[in-house]
This record gives structure tokens, C-alpha cells and sequence, in this order.
């Protein structure tokens, strides 16, 4: 869902950039406190990963694709401010270099993708990890949270084209989620699975919450 | 670098470099919805991509062309990343080094 150019108008794109852009810095402080040094290269590797799984559209009905967002599967793993540093670096590179998601609408992606997506969902994986403290919790939290971080975040892309004028909010709303709520299946299969093959081979992958 | 992260990195290439030439060519989502209601004809390009729509300009094979993206990008996101990682903690370095040295009982 990266929104391309020309279809956010200027009011919508410099907020989504403003609000994105100050978020990011913030994150960027707080990446400093929960990242730690022997966990840079695994931040390097997650995001390649998450770069190469997004090359990877699948179809999800006749004539519709969708592909890996992968924000909860990084905060699950390194936290939710490397997760945003890391979902904000690919959606970087994609708009710049490869023509996926334009540069004035940057600011609403890393907005929809990195913060909203990221911070919602990983909340409800915490929610669900606190009732269940075992793997099991670690891998329904990330199941979960990993849909509903790709189900807000079509919501928030179709909020910001509705105030820019493209169409209706409930037609918007209606359309990005009905196909969402099938993406975010997709999501949730494939970072439960990442995250399920981690943390069996390695428990301590999974970044403590508890000091934080 | 542990094991497990090297066969994270090793599946990300095999991605990249042999399974995304074989993606799936239907719209996303998003477009769906664009083509669905009509806005999707509004979309406009403002900056010249140096490897638009995942494609190195120049090669004729479009899966080989699609294929040497998929490695450009996922070792340019694995550098940046890094690179951000480093740079973000070297800012505390000190901050951590009195962490250790109060831990340790220097």
C-alpha cells in the first residue's frame, strides 16, 4: 500500500511528513536506549530481509496482490523503535530508488507503515503477551498484532486519500479494508513464522520487554 | 554475526535474486483500489528512478532485470541499515561506557 505521487494533496502530504518526519527523529533517540551493540548486524539483516520479502507480491484473489510489511515481525524481534527505523529505511530506498511509493507521499508511508503500523500492532502483541508470558503468547501476539498493523495502516492510507479528495471515506475505508484484512492474513502467516523459527532455535532473540 | 541471522540474510537473497522475478504481476491493494474508483489515474512520477518498478534499465530480460534489483536493493538496505544502526549507537557510546564500567564496579 505505498501510496505513489499526485494523489495526496499538499495539506495531507506535509502533515503525514511532519508528523512522520518528528516521529522519526524521537525514534531515533530511543533506538539509541533499546538497541543493543551486538544486535546492529541482526537490524542490518532485518531490514534486507524485509526488503526482499516485499519484492515478493502474492495473490490474494483474481486480480489482486499483496506482499510482507514486516513492521511487528522487526519489533517483536528488535523492539519497536529499531522496528521503525528499519520499516522507515526500506520505505526510503523504495521511493527514491525504485519508483514504490513516491517522495512527497513518504511522509504519510512512514506514517502508515512505520509508526502506525508498527506501534498499534506491536501494542496488541504486548497485550496478548502479557495474558499468555510463554512462546505461545509470543507467537499469537505476533500473529495478530501483525494482521492489525496491516489492517490500520490501509485505514490510515485510505483516511489520507479521502481528506485529499479521492473518493469517499466510507468507500475508501470500505475497499482498503476488505482487501487488507486478507493481506494482513498473508502478514501474519509469514512473521508468525519468521518469528516461530527464531525463537525456537534462539528464546533470547525476542527483545525483553520487561526493563524497557 | 550468529547463525540464525546469516540464514535470514541467505533467505533474504534467495528472495530477492530468484523468487521475486516470479512475484505476482496482479496490483496490490492499494491499486486495486485506485483502478476500482478511478484515482489511480492521477498518480504522477516526480523524480527520475535510477531502477524504477524494480527493473535495472538496459537489461532485456525482464526476470534478470527484476532479479539484479532484487540483490541491489536488499545489500543497499542491508549497508544503510547497518550503517544507521552503528551510527545511532555510537551516539551513547559514552552514555554506555559508564553503564559498564558502574556495572562492573570500576
Amino acid at each position: 500500500m505505498h501510496i505513489p505521487d499526485g494523489l495526496l494533496d499538499p495539506k495531507t502530504f506535509g502533515t503525514a511528513w511532519a508528523l512522520g518526519g518528528a516521529f522519526m527523529v524521537y525514534a531515533v533517540t530511543k533506538t539509541n536506549k533499546e538497541l543493543q551493540e551486538r544486535q546492529i548486524p541482526f537490524m542490518g539483516v532485518m531490514a534486507a530481509f524485509i526488503f526482499a520479502a516485499q519484492m515478493i507480491d502474492l495473490p490474494i484473489g483474481v486480480g489482486v496482490s499483496g506482499h510482507l510489511l514486516g513492521g511487528v515481525m522487526a519489533a517483536v524481534l528488535l523492539g519497536p523503535w529499531s522496528a521503525s527505523i528499519i520499516m522507515t529505511t526500506v520505505l526510503a530506498l523504495q521511493a527514491f530508488i525504485f519508483l514504490d511509493g513516491g517522495v512527497t507521499a513518504l511522509g504519510a508511508n512512514i506514517l502508515n507503515m512505520a509508526v502506525i503500523g508498527v506501534f498499534v500492532g506491536y501494542g496488541v502483541y504486548l497485550v496478548i503477551r502479557k495474558a499468555l508470558p510463554n512462546r505461545n503468547g509470543t507467537l499469537v501476539g505476533t500473529f495478530v498484532g501483525s494482521w492489525v498493523s496491516v489492517v490500520l495502516a490501509a485505514a490510515a492510507c485510505a483516511i489520507e486519500l479521502a481528506i485529499s479528495g479521492q473518493g469517499s471515506f466510507k468507500i475508501l475505508l470500505t475497499a482498503m479494508l476488505t482487501w487488507h484484512a486478507i493481506i494482513g492474513l498473508v502478514e501474519a502467516v509469514i512473521a508468525t513464522a519468521v518469528v516461530g523459527y527464531l525463537t525456537q532455535v534462539r528464546p533470547d532473540l525476542v527483545q525483553q520487554t520487561s526493563k524497557a | 554475526m550468529r547463525k540464525e541471522i546469516w540464514i535470514l540474510l541467505i533467505l533474504a537473497v534467495v528472495l530477492a535474486v530468484f523468487i521475486s522475478p516470479f512475484a505476482s504481476e496482479f496490483p496490490d491493494g492499494l491499486e486495486r483500489v485506485g483502478i476500482d474508483y478511478g484515482f489511480m489515474d492521477n498518480e504522477k512520477e516526480l523524480i527520475e528512478s535510477p531502477i524504477p518498478d524494480y527493473a535495472v534499465p538496459g537489461i532485456t530480460n525482464e526476470k534478470v532485470a527484476t532479479s539484479v534489483a532484487g540483490i541491489i536493493g536488499t545489500l543497499l538496505t542491508l549497508a544503510i541499515a547497518y550503517g544507521i544502526g552503528s551510527l545511532v549507537r555510537n551516539r551513547s557510546e559514552t552514555g554506555s561506557e559508564l553503564r559498564n564500567q558502574r556495572i562492573s564496579g570500576k
